[in-house]
């Protein structure tokens, strides 16, 4: 047993947290920050943080991760890090050449108190930001929210310091993405596109972690959101923030500095998550939805149909971000299955609110926790007590997988032992597609392998 | 031609890789950049801060201290107390394998603790959260130990989890609790870490239990953490030499074989950089000499275990060691001899680590490769240099803020396990008794050393001496692997390994034969991007 320490007797703890389900703020915001064309995301603290979060980015995306760090030692901490910050910002700007510079704090820089609007300020007025380069910020402070917080804090910088009000409205929309993948985002575009509706997406990390093998290294891939569409997203008809928690913050940015109204939605996983999103950008865009998306969408309702025997009643416990664990969760009780036991470490009432709205009607019987307490441990000892019949998480999941020999679906971050989250989409109705192929894969993998031989199926 | 394409004018490389700096940052990574010569040994500048903005390959103190050097042991419940991120990111990232003797025995490596600290506690102290915690990891596990690992915004709050430690463990009188001071910002990269962990180990952990250790020859193997089974291979050779093997620091270790390490006669040190405070301090207090060896590398191999077989000087011991080489030797031989052919006159370059960009060299020596380029990611000027630089290295403020144990001999426990006449006999024969040449000494006139390696010189690096191989971790992976060139990860060995012993040789001779020789490297480039344009390749399908 890998984890044979964790019992199935369940203490409430008020001081421990044991294998959490969420890590620290700024590895949000150096993935938000990557999502920028142009931009080299910059960590306020010391080394250690850039490094490790470069390198579970890189771990989650086999690809590089490029970012750079204040490099604070003792000194810094006690004097405080502005010298280092701005010796840091001459050198990227001479070595590196970034387009963009996006600052993020670290709980190192947070707690001696260093003010990264007014270090960036004194950075612009020293004249230490050349002409026509950009220097953003976010705060992001480890000991508050968790990594999706970060992002969610990054996306508000990069939305309030680029978007500028001319005064003139374009005929485009925001899409603000919550804290999805490369082949998400792409999906998003692809749906656009189809929808004929002009978009501005950010962040975009398509086209830099998932960026082809050319043999040449692409410090800033062609990917990622200009610096020229950024600012134009302050003219927008509207923005549609995909996420409450990672997306929804920018949103209310830009109507504040801009007065682009905005509509708040899931991110589109699954069946009906997708129908609000596609329903929402139609009217956003005022364009009909082709027939194109009609039938994508009847394709999977279709495999939803055909194969809902071995989807029904199946017991799914869940664990991941609060942005993607809602519509997952919808999605799978549209599935006839049973969402049981549902952990996210983020904190935030709003998830309580929506998992109560979804779940009281359908599986009262639903344990879900988030924030403080809310970890794979709790989750673990839940699964020993009331056995399931299907784990969905990040790679860290393998363990409990392994001990109480369930099916295990890779979903959310990080995924550190597996590709394809980087390629496939998880989003619109053929992500839905993907994931319901994933489910069906795993369970009836294990219906195959646990079949006595007098009832192994050939046809299923 | 060849010639010039392994070792371009070494000078001119130089200046290529600070040009584009700023002129104080060329200045102070100059001293960082240096043309080797073996018989001379230049200084190279090493151990001092990273320039702000560099992307650099290091991590943090508390990295080297969690991460490396207390990560891989198994029955200490190792709780870090910080916001969560510290904690989440060392959680079974190093590989380091360990095997219980049954199912029921304790292992917490697939565990990850937190105090998950919150702004409440960061305003108004820790430490209460900190106790609370540790009382919950007792009342869940009962273990034999806990660990407590500070993050930055601890040292800067002021939680005391020295005090704190010992109050629980006063309380619990089961259980030994001990904190490590090892906030991320001390000192300038991992290395601080590893000195905070040698401190706090030393302190809390050896000596603890003075049962004599049976077997005759008895010694520790420092500085071997069991990355992908390395410490496996090396116990598979030491049982069957008849080594006994009291303690490993700390791969697959236990914490009654730390506490027991005391009682073997001899330490020998792998990794040097990240435990050497270790042997010199328990040659202090306890007597017992440490001796540099290296098992990665067949011939490495064997040369350490002659040199400890010279040590205990018994006959019986030096024939079974020899029997055994000879045993193992003809299964290298052979994949070595079909191997060669295919890697022999390649290049590579290794960046990594405080020890091994030096070891590896020796398996590439065997693979007939030669290393053009070296440095060491947190290493000092001794392991560049050799320890005979030590009384001229300055002591800088960042070093001077880690602690140096005033370690004396123990009234009771000092016990020299060899005279001087006997340590200078055996340095004579040429074993590395509490002495190590270090890298340089061992690299070829004109190759390049360089000391914490940016991002911006190993593209330049590349780009100027096009290896065939390039080792790193895993932020230089991809980056290195997009310019077409194959990295090989010497932190975690690609989720492969072990390269230890006569087994890890062959392991390693494999993987390095399979990436460099690896189709895929000559598929990069689309045909019709080969052929210049689409049209000219359309039109010779045609007329074919």
């Amino acid at each position: 047993m890998l984890l044979r320490h964790t019992s199935k007797e369940v203490k409430e703890r008020v001081g421990l947290t044991i294998n959490p389900a969420k890590t620290c703020q700024p590895i949000g915001a150096m993935y938000a920050a990557l999502g920028i064309h142009g931009c080299l995301p910059h960590s306020h603290g010391s080394q250690g943080c850039c490094s490790y979060h470069r390198s579970t980015l890189t771990r989650h995306y086999k690809e590089p991760v490029m970012a750079a760090t204040s490099s604070f030692t003792e000194g810094a901490s006690v004097f405080g890090g502005q010298a280092n910050l701005l010796a840091a910002i001459e050198t990227i700007f001479s070595v590196y050449d970034p387009d963009i510079i996006a600052v993020h704090s670290t709980c190192l820089s947070e707690t001696i108190g260093d003010d990264l609007q007014q270090i960036t300020r004194k950075a612009k007025d020293d004249g230490k930001v050349p002409e026509g380069k950009h220097l953003i910020f976010a705060s992001t402070p480890s000991f508050i929210g968790s990594h999706v917080t970060g992002y969610a804090n990054m996306v508000t910088g990069i939305a309030s310091q680029f978007a500028v009000s001319s005064g003139i409205k374009k005929n485009q929309i925001n899409i603000i993405a919550g804290w999805m993948e490369p082949s998400d985002m792409r999906e998003i575009k692809r749906l656009s596109s189809v929808l004929g509706v002009k978009i501005v997406l950010f962040p975009d990390t398509s086209d830099v972690l998932d960026a082809p093998q050319s043999g040449k290294h692409e410090f800033y891939p062609k990917g990622g959101t200009t610096v020229a569409e950024l600012q134009s997203s302050g003219d927008s008809l509207s923005s549609l923030a995909l996420g409450c928690i990672s997306a929804e913050p920018a949103a209310i940015a830009l109507e504040k500095c801009c007065k682009v109204p905005f509509k708040t939605l899931d991110i589109p996983i699954g069946l009906t998550a997708t129908d609000r999103f596609i329903m929402a950008l139609s009217q956003a865009g005022g364009v009909t939805v082709p027939d194109e998306i009609t039938a994508d969408r009847g394709r999977l309702v279709d495999v939803m149909a055909d194969m809902e025997q071995y989807l029904y009643g199946k017991r799914v416990a869940l664990f991941g971000d609060p942005d993607q664990l809602v519509p997952l969760t919808e999605f799978l009780l549209d599935l006839n299955m049973k969402p049981v036991f549902i952990v996210s470490g983020t904190p935030g009432q709003r998830f309580e609110k929506r998992m109560n709205l979804l779940l009281n009607e359908r599986t009262p019987e639903t344990k879900f926790r988030n924030g403080i307490g809310a970890d794979m441990f709790l989750l673990h000892q839940w699964m020993k007590n009331e056995p399931v019949d299907l784990l969905i998480g990040n790679s860290y999941g393998k363990y409990m997988a392994r001990d109480e020999d369930v099916p295990f679906i890779r979903f959310g971050f990080p995924i550190l032992d597996r590709i394809g989250h980087s390629y496939f989409p998880n989003v619109g109705y053929s992500g839905g597609l993907r994931l319901v192929e994933k489910i069906l894969n795993a369970l009836m993998d294990r219906q195959d392998r646990d079949a006595l031989e007098e009832k192994f199926e050939l046809v299923m | 031609m060849e010639a010039n394409r392994i070792f371009p004018d070494p000078s001119k490389v130089r200046e290529e890789l600070i040009q584009k700096y700023p002129a104080k940052v060329a200045k102070k990574r100059a001293k960082s950049i240096i043309v080797n010569d073996p018989e001379l040994i230049p200084e190279v500048q090493a151990n001092v801060r990273t320039v702000p903005g560099i992307i650099t390959q290091r991590g943090c103190s508390y990295a080297g201290c969690k991460g490396v050097v207390l990560g891989p042991t198994r029955d200490i419940v190792n709780i870090v107390h910080g916001p969560i991120g510290c904690s989440f990111y060392a959680w079974l990232t190093r590989r380091n394998q360990t095997r219980t003797e049954s199912l029921m025995d304790e292992n917490y490596i697939p565990y990850c603790f937190s105090t998950d600290m919150q702004e409440e506690n960061i305003v108004f102290g820790g430490e209460k959260k900190l106790k609370i915690a540790i009382q919950e990891a007792y009342d869940l596990f009962h273990p034999k130990s806990i660990a407590i690992f500070s993050t930055c915004p601890v040292g800067l709050i002021g939680d005391d989890v020295h005090a704190a430690s010992r109050e629980m463990k006063e309380k619990f009188g089961d259980c030994n609790v001990f904190g490590f001071s090892c906030e991320g910002y001390r000192g300038v990269s991992q290395s601080a870490g590893h000195h905070i962990a040698n401190n706090g180990v030393f302190k809390h952990m050896v000596g603890r239990n003075n049962t004599p250790s049976e077997g005759k020859f008895k010694l520790n193997l420092l500085g071997e953490y069991n990355i992908g089974g390395d410490a496996f291979e090396i116990e598979r050779i030491f049982d069957k030499v008849g080594i006994t093997l009291v303690s490993s620091f700390s791969g697959n270790s236990t914490v009654s074989q730390i506490e027991n390490a005391h009682t073997a006669d001899l330490n020998v040190i792998l990794c040097h950089r990240s435990i050497n405070y270790m042997g010199d301090m328990m040659e202090t207090k306890y007597g017992i000499p440490w001796m540099k060896v290296n098992f990665v590398g067949a011939e490495s191999t064997a040369k350490s275990l002659r040199k400890i077989a010279e040590y205990f000087g018994d006959e019986e011991l030096k024939a079974r060691v020899e029997e055994v080489i000879a045993e193992e030797s003809p299964k290298v031989k052979a994949v070595i001899e079909e191997i060669l052919p295919r890697t022999k006159g390649k290049t590579a370059m290794l960046f990594v680590g405080g020890s091994r960009a030096h070891h590896y060299q020796d398996l590439f020596n065997e693979l007939g490769m030669t290393t053009v380029a070296a440095g060491y990611e947190f290493a000092h000027r001794d392991d560049y240099e050799g320890r005979h630089v030590l009384p001229g290295i300055k002591i800088d403020a960042d070093s001077k803020n880690i602690e140096e144990l005033k370690v004396v001999p123990d009234p009771e426990l000092y016990n020299p396990r060899k005279t001087e006449a006997e340590l200078v006999a055996l340095k004579e024969k040429g074993l590395e008794i509490n002495s190590y040449e270090g890298m340089m000494k061992q690299m070829t006139k004109k190759s390049l050393v360089v000391d914490d390696l940016s991002h911006y010189e190993s593209e330049k690096l590349i780009e100027i001496y096009k290896p065939d191989i390039f080792c790193a971790g895993i932020k230089e992976k991809y980056v290195v692997q997009k310019m077409g060139i194959p990295l090989k990860q010497l932190h975690s060995y690609d989720y492969g390994g072990p390269y230890t012993g006569f087994e890890g040789a062959v392991n390693f001779y494999k993987d390095i034969d399979r990436m460099v020789n690896n189709p895929v490297w000559k598929l990069i480039k689309a045909p019709w991007e080969k052929a210049g344009n689409g049209a000219g390749l359309a039109a010779s399908y045609v007329t074919q």
